[in-house]
């Protein structure tokens, strides 16, 4: 049971952490630009596939720190050549552009990459155990993906609350016109978040695509799981996404490792009409809880859990 | 006259088409689009109508049609006489309850959270059919066999123009029972909703409640195609319910012109139409989808309805000739561009996913071409780069003919 515990919260925090990750620039994007960025998921699939492909032909360590600044890049051109058209059609044709883009990124990486899964693997740097603990073993490529993880929120958190650019981005959260007065160039801004955001999406797809599965179907499993996060922390806000993270990222994962179903609590004779929810272990219920949340918190407490604003 | 003219129109249309198009995949196609208009109009009661942009519209299309294909069995073990004819009114009340439901927690607030939460009950609702499996029938669905349903004036629905006649009759009633929602004070109050829910709060409406009302409509009629659906392919399985589905009709709604009755009626046919023509003629159809949606969201908002009454009314007036030169000088840059972007497409689609399995020949517009030779890429990227740089420069051209053309017609107006 201690093992248990101990094993999944370690694995909750990671993927929390790594939900974090992408939130992040996912919730920061909406707050400046006001724009839903559908095509979030969808970078941090292609940061997993530039990874791999650099790791073939050069190897992980360069993927590692050139395929996020590509991916950063493509974003930052998104935005430019793409956002900043439809940005005068307002908000909803901004979404729907992000989301037409998501669409044509999945078809793209289908067509270069084939619709099997490829083999990116963990570097043998980093292929050995960590520590063992209660007799079951933990591979170092999870602590390396943790501490690249809290390095990045590190950095992020450095980089908002002590740089100049940094109170320029928090500024224009609440006061973008006022910032615009000021004479800081909000387009540029909107660039520079936008390509950040999708960098830091980029990076956790390197980071997790030799750990999890880098097929085309990974932006469509955890895009929704995302909006998730930054409706139930509270749009905009950006402890509420770190909240929200690692709420999902542990409950999901202690889900997972649980087997209980009312079957087994209440006995084996199910109410008529109930048959199937009777036979339901709580592992088979972990990919529906985020949404069960989602509701409940919308239906609860609508501004999320650390929001102030309601749209 | 001018109201009931359109109406009588499509009535005809649809009672002429399998004498035109008389084959059995036409038929096929043709039923499909009848559902899918049906779906496509629903889908726009709420994004056109009330301003609501929603990513779980084919929950209740899929629940609508997953209770149809249950009542179908029941009434079958029962031995009821209850006709085909029947069942899309148990699936569109099964979307209306479900709408009900879904929609006290959804409709509470509009915008952004309305559509995360959209987003969150179809994910919700999908992810369940994997644990429901007794209701939607794990994997494989469910399915039915309609010859069993009893006849109804004679007619068995058992062939597919039966059935294409059965949806074509209930598309008909839906959609005029659609556009006459739109006529009533409470479809005026929706679109006053979209525009500026403050003002329809001073003047003692709840838009909370108005989008309530909405939303439960627009699930009725969702359920209503889920139904016909059930009908018609006798099976339904839960990728009838997922993002995929939800995603479909967005697009055609969208790609249709959200801003006119007739516009998803057009999304649902040019869509419908092009996903079963484009899937024979290239495997890279799905990338077309997105780029046609993403040119579609950036150059015409108003979907092929917005162009069409753009230049309808320029034609009524008699000021569409003054357009014809720039049109006529932008035409081949346009064609030049997609032309151009087709074969890269296909090019890099032959060189990338199917070289393995295929070869490098292939046919591209009715030529032999090598995807591994540097010809057909060199054409085709020249044809892109000509076409876009002469696009950049006709385009002032286009603009300024549309000036001339809206200050005349203003002038007339006045």
């Amino acid at each position: 049971m201690l093992q248990l515990i101990t094993f999944s919260t370690l694995n909750g925090v990671l993927y929390g952490m790594l939900l974090f990750m992408m939130a992040s620039g996912l919730t920061l994007i909406f707050s400046m630009m006001g724009v839903l960025n559908f095509a979030h998921a969808s970078f941090y699939m292609l940061g997993a596939y530039f990874g791999f492909e650099i790791s073939r032909h050069i190897g992980f360590w360069p993927g590692f720190f050139v395929a996020p600044l590509l991916v950063g890049a493509l974003g930052a051109l998104v935005e430019r050549f793409g956002l900043r058209r439809v940005h005068r059609l307002g908000h909803v044709s901004e979404l729907l552009f992000t989301f037409g883009l998501a669409f044509v990124i999945v078809e793209v990486v289908q067509m270069v990459w084939g619709k099997l899964p490829v083999d990116y693997r963990v570097p043998p740097s980093l292929d050995f155990v960590a520590f063992r603990l209660f007799d079951t073993t933990y591979p170092a490529y999870r602590m390396f993906m943790l501490l690249t993880a809290i390095a990045m929120f590190a950095a992020l958190f450095a980089v908002l609350t002590r740089t100049r650019v940094g109170l320029v981005i928090q500024a224009a959260l609440t006061h973008p016109e006022a910032v615009a007065m000021l004479g800081h160039n909000v387009p540029g801004l909107f660039m520079l978040v936008f390509g950040a955001g999708a960098a830091l999406a980029g990076l956790a797809g390197v980071i997790a695509g030799p750990a999890l599965v880098t097929q085309p179907g990974m932006a469509d499993l955890l895009g929704p799981i995302l909006f998730v996060v930054i409706v139930v922390g509270g749009l905009g806000s950006l402890t509420g996404a770190l909240v929200a993270s690692l709420l999902i990222g542990i409950v999901q994962t202690f889900a997972v490792a649980m087997n209980g179903s009312l079957a087994e609590i209440l006995g084996p004779d199910a109410p008529p009409l109930l048959g199937d929810l009777w036979q339901v272990t709580i592992a088979q219920l972990a990919p529906v809880i985020p949404y069960l949340l989602l509701v409940l918190v919308l239906i609860f407490r609508p501004t999320g859990l650390m929001g102030t604003r309601e749209s | 006259m001018r109201t009931i003219a359109p109406w009588l129109a499509l009535a005809f249309a649809f009672a002429a088409a399998p004498m035109i198009f008389s084959s059995g995949s036409a038929l096929t196609t043709m039923s499909l689009m009848g559902v899918m208009i049906v779906f496509a109009l629903s889908y726009n009661m709420l994004l056109g109508q009330t301003g609501l942009l929603s990513f779980g519209h084919a929950v209740y299309y899929g629940l609508g049609g997953f209770v149809a294909i249950h009542a179908m069995n029941a009434v079958i073990n029962a031995k009821l006489g209850v006709p085909a004819i029947v069942i899309p009114l148990v699936g569109g009340l099964a979307g209306l309850g479900f709408g009900f439901l879904f929609g006290l927690v959804s409709t509470r607030r509009a915008g952004i959270v309305f559509s995360m939460i959209s987003l969150g009950l179809g994910e919700l609702v999908s992810s369940s059919s994997f644990i429901l499996r007794s209701f939607f029938g794990g994997e494989e669905g469910v399915t039915t066999n309609r010859a069993k349903l009893a006849h109804f004036l004679g007619f068995r629905f058992v062939s597919q123009i039966e059935v294409y006649y059965l949806i074509a009759f209930w598309c008909f009633v839906c959609a005029l029972a659609m556009y006459a929602l739109t006529r009533t004070p409470f479809g005026r109050m929706c679109n006053a909703v979209r525009d500026n829910p403050e003002r329809v709060e001073f003047i003692g409406y709840s838009p909370r409640m108005l989008r309530l009302i909405a939303f439960s409509f627009s699930a009725f009629f969702a359920g209503a195609a889920g139904g016909l659906a059930a009908i018609d392919f006798e099976i339904m399985n839960a990728q009838q319910l997922g993002a995929q589905q939800s995603s479909l009709v967005l697009l055609m709604a969208y790609v249709g012109g959200i801003g006119a009755f007739a516009g998803p009626i057009i999304g649902a046919i040019v869509i419908t139409f092009l996903q079963i023509s484009l899937s024979d003629v290239t495997s890279a159809w799905q990338l077309y989808f997105g780029l046609l949606f993403i040119g579609v969201v950036t150059w015409a908002p108003g979907g092929i309805a917005g162009l069409l009454a753009l230049h309808r009314q320029a034609l009524r007036q008699g000021e569409a000739w003054r357009l014809a030169p720039a049109y006529a000088m932008a035409a081949p840059a346009l064609a030049a561009c997609v032309v151009g972007a087709i074969m890269l497409i296909e090019l890099g689609n032959r060189e990338l996913a199917l070289e393995r399995s295929e070869g490098s020949a292939m046919r591209l517009f009715g030529f032999s071409v090598d995807s591994a030779s540097l010809a057909p890429w060199v054409v085709a990227i020249f044809l892109l780069g000509v076409g876009l740089a002469s696009m950049r420069r006709l385009w002032p051209g286009v603009e300024s003919a549309w000036g001339t053309v809206n200050a005349r017609l203003l002038e007339k107006a006045a």
